[in-house]
């Protein structure tokens, strides 16, 4: 099972031929994944070797997901065209877009998520900014390493890339269901709580582990939504308790979100809703031991 | 500390001028950093001037920071006695003398992000000219929020409902409208995160003007943005971190005395954490910037980390936290060693201890790597944990 990714999907890569693009789609075949197409419109009906495999590259998303059955794109074109990259996936109702484009100007996806929106939200959309998901032994879409676990009963869901990686390390001998890097950018398609939701409902994930970090209110919104609808147990970790308030948006920010944002505030939050909260990502990983044991 | 991003905040004056150049009615003003400029900008604007001091902090007028000018003289002697004054500890560089209006009544209206709903949100109320917090926590039915689809923007229709809602005068409902729509206009053509202003006032003539506003734009949309450069405050940034910004390092100077280099800012702010819990038993010290060096750290971009952090005279030792991802640790471990003798080579005062650990891909070659070169300043710890508590040791001492 898993969440969102399987060994069944058919993946394709906006962005293949660019060096990013080349060197994540080398890495995402070698841990196994089903790579079906790149799309670049000026090099479509060309192929790109990769160490041995040729993958076709399609004109337009809607091409490739017509000649591959394709249901997962992972976007890497650079962050002035990302908008139209998203908006492309969307229009060619593809199932899950993994955004791992960083530096997106906000206004962007403001636009690109309230087109979703608009066409029904047919397509999931991950990130932008972050490192895409991966279920260990079966699929791999984005950066995520492949070689740092194997697959287990874990759940991890991560506003941040390298945490992510971390957690998967101090818990790499229990294994993991599914690893989904939300991306810590103020608008993200994904949330914690849509995972949750996924993991609550997977048989093959016993427990989940949630990292969040200092900004907006997603980590209280996860809180009130875990007190209300997740029976496994959960164990949390949020990054930036000393991290200072840096240049702020003034407080009409803080007035929108009723939350000041601050790690402590998440903490509480979180353990009001009855999920441990680790002060380290050792720590964190302990409490996840120490809940599976018991 | 937002990670992956960064957003400038502008001076009011700054603001002033974006207003102007979308259409939003504004009195007229002029900035300055002398106080004998103020008697020709004075003089242009009539005699009578409001002085106001720029700084990027509220309260600036119960702290004396806006007076009122009554001829070019007073001008002088007015904008003498602002500048250079401490509010909240910004000190005021500059000051904007502007022309008087005779105010009836003051409102608020604002335009920003809505994290949580994933959209952008207009608020709106007619109690302007206070802190807009206070009346979200004292009067909250007096501040109107309008969810704004980003696709359909401030409409007619749209500008309208806001106006309704927040319950604007009549007389005045055609002229808000109008004020806000350019003001959605400022917030779209100018990629802005939060386009504020704080008093709107209507006069004593029935004009509606944007007496003071808040802009904030997002550095991300820099490739389309070419102008808003020069709208940063480069002279306010503290030295290292203007210097790491030369260098295109993510990096901000705190006040502690553990010099931290990571890579991902998760991992570098559970980092600062770390460190910050392992100085609770090392003499309270605490981590003395964030420093992010992102994915693929060459031996390039670690000598330029190092040499900002080995440069703040605050740091006591440094602590190198990487897990390797894509980045692969045998570089970063080539990184540090090259860039210890880049900065040796340079004449650069190298003794700081530096703790570092390395997880992830290829960590053992890249710890081989640093037990070969046994430099005398370089030692290795496991774990994140215990190289924090070793990096926390070295500095209290």
């Amino acid at each position: 099972m898993a969440i969102f990714l399987t060994k069944e999907s058919k993946v394709i890569v906006q962005g293949m031929t660019g060096s990013e693009g080349q060197k994540h789609t080398r890495r995402m075949l070698a841990s196994g994944t089903n790579i079906v197409g790149g799309v670049n419109p000026r090099k479509a009906g060309t192929t790109v070797d990769f160490d041995g495999s040729e993958i076709p590259v399609f004109g337009s998303v809607k091409e490739a997901i017509e000649a591959t059955g394709a249901d997962v794109t992972v976007i890497f074109v650079p962050e002035k065209f990302t908008k139209s990259a998203v908006i492309e996936a969307i229009d060619a109702e593809i199932p899950l877009a993994v955004v791992i484009t960083e530096g997106i100007a906000v206004h962007d996806s403001a636009n690109f998520w309230a087109y979703a929106g608009k066409k029904g939200n047919k397509t999931r959309i991950i990130g932008p900014n972050c490192p895409g998901l991966i279920t260990p032994g079966q699929s791999n879409a984005g950066i995520i390493p492949a070689d740092i676990t194997k697959p287990g009963r874990i759940g991890l869901v991560s506003k941040s890339g390298t945490l992510t990686y971390q957690m998967m390390y101090e818990l790499r001998d229990i294994g993991f269901s599914s690893c989904v890097g939300i991306g810590g950018d103020p608008i993200i398609g994904t949330t914690h709580i849509d995972a949750l939701a996924a993991f609550e409902a997977d048989p093959d994930t016993d427990l989940i582990v949630m990292i969040g970090e200092i900004g907006g209110d997603a980590e209280e919104r996860a809180a009130d939504f875990i007190k209300a609808n997740v029976t496994k147990p959960v164990v949390g970790y949020v990054a930036g308790f000393t991290a200072p308030e840096g240049k702020t948006m003034g407080h009409a920010g803080a007035i929108v979100s009723g939350s000041s944002g601050t790690a402590q505030a998440k903490k509480e939050a979180l353990e009001a809703a009855g999920v441990e909260v680790g002060k380290t990502p050792s720590e964190t990983a302990r409490l996840a031991r120490a809940a599976l044991a018991g | 500390m937002e990670k992956g991003r960064t957003r400038v905040d502008l001076f009011e004056y700054q603001a002033r001028d974006l207003f102007a150049k979308h259409g939003v009615p504004v009195l007229a003003g002029e900035v300055i950093d002398t106080p004998e400029a103020a008697r020709g900008v004075a003089e242009r604007l009539g005699g009578r001037a409001v002085v106001k001091a720029q700084v990027k902090v509220g309260g600036r007028g119960k702290a004396g920071g806006v007076k009122l000018a009554s001829d070019p003289a007073d001008a002088v002697e007015k904008a003498t006695q602002i500048l250079g004054m401490d509010i909240k500890g910004h000190t005021v560089q500059k000051v904007m003398l502007a022309q008087t209006a005779d105010i009836k009544e003051e409102y608020y209206v604002s335009f920003l992000l809505d994290r949580t709903n994933r959209t952008f949100l207009a608020m709106a109320s007619v109690e302007g000219g206070v802190e807009i917090e206070a009346v979200a926590e004292q009067n909250p039915e007096a501040l109107a929020k309008i969810p704004v689809d980003a696709i359909e923007g401030v409409t007619q229709e749209k500008a309208a409902e806001i106006v309704a809602a927040a319950k604007f005068p009549a007389e005045i409902a055609d002229q808000v409208v109008a004020v806000l729509q350019k003001l959605w206009t400022v917030f779209i053509k100018e990629d802005a995160l939060l386009v504020e202003v704080n008093p709107l006032v209507k006069t004593e003539d029935g004009k509606v003007i944007a007496l003071d506003g808040k802009v904030s734009l997002d550095e991300n949309a820099a490739f389309r943005q070419p102008e808003h450069e020069a709208l940063e405050d480069k002279a306010a940034a503290n030295p290292l971190e203007a210097a790491a910004k030369a260098k295109g390092l993510n990096y901000v100077k705190l006040d502690g005395e553990v010099g931290i280099i990571g890579n991902g800012a998760g991992l570098v702010m559970s980092t600062l954490d770390v460190v910050a819990y392992a100085g609770e038993t090392h003499g309270n010290v605490k981590p003395a910037n964030f420093l992010d060096i992102g994915g693929g750290a060459s031996a390039e971009v670690m000598a330029n980390g190092l040499e900002i952090i080995l440069g703040d005279p605050d740091v006591k030792s440094v602590f190198v936290n990487v897990f390797g991802g894509i980045t692969a640790c045998d570089a970063v471990a080539n990184g540090i060693v090259q860039a210890l003798e880049l900065l040796k080579s340079k004449g650069e005062d190298v003794s700081k201890p530096l703790v570092v650990r390395l997880d992830g891909n290829n960590a053992e070659l890249g710890r081989k790597i640093l037990t070969d070169a046994n430099h005398p300043l370089v030692q290795q710890v496991d774990t994140m944990d215990g190289a924090a508590e070793r990096a926390a040791e070295l500095a209290a001492k």
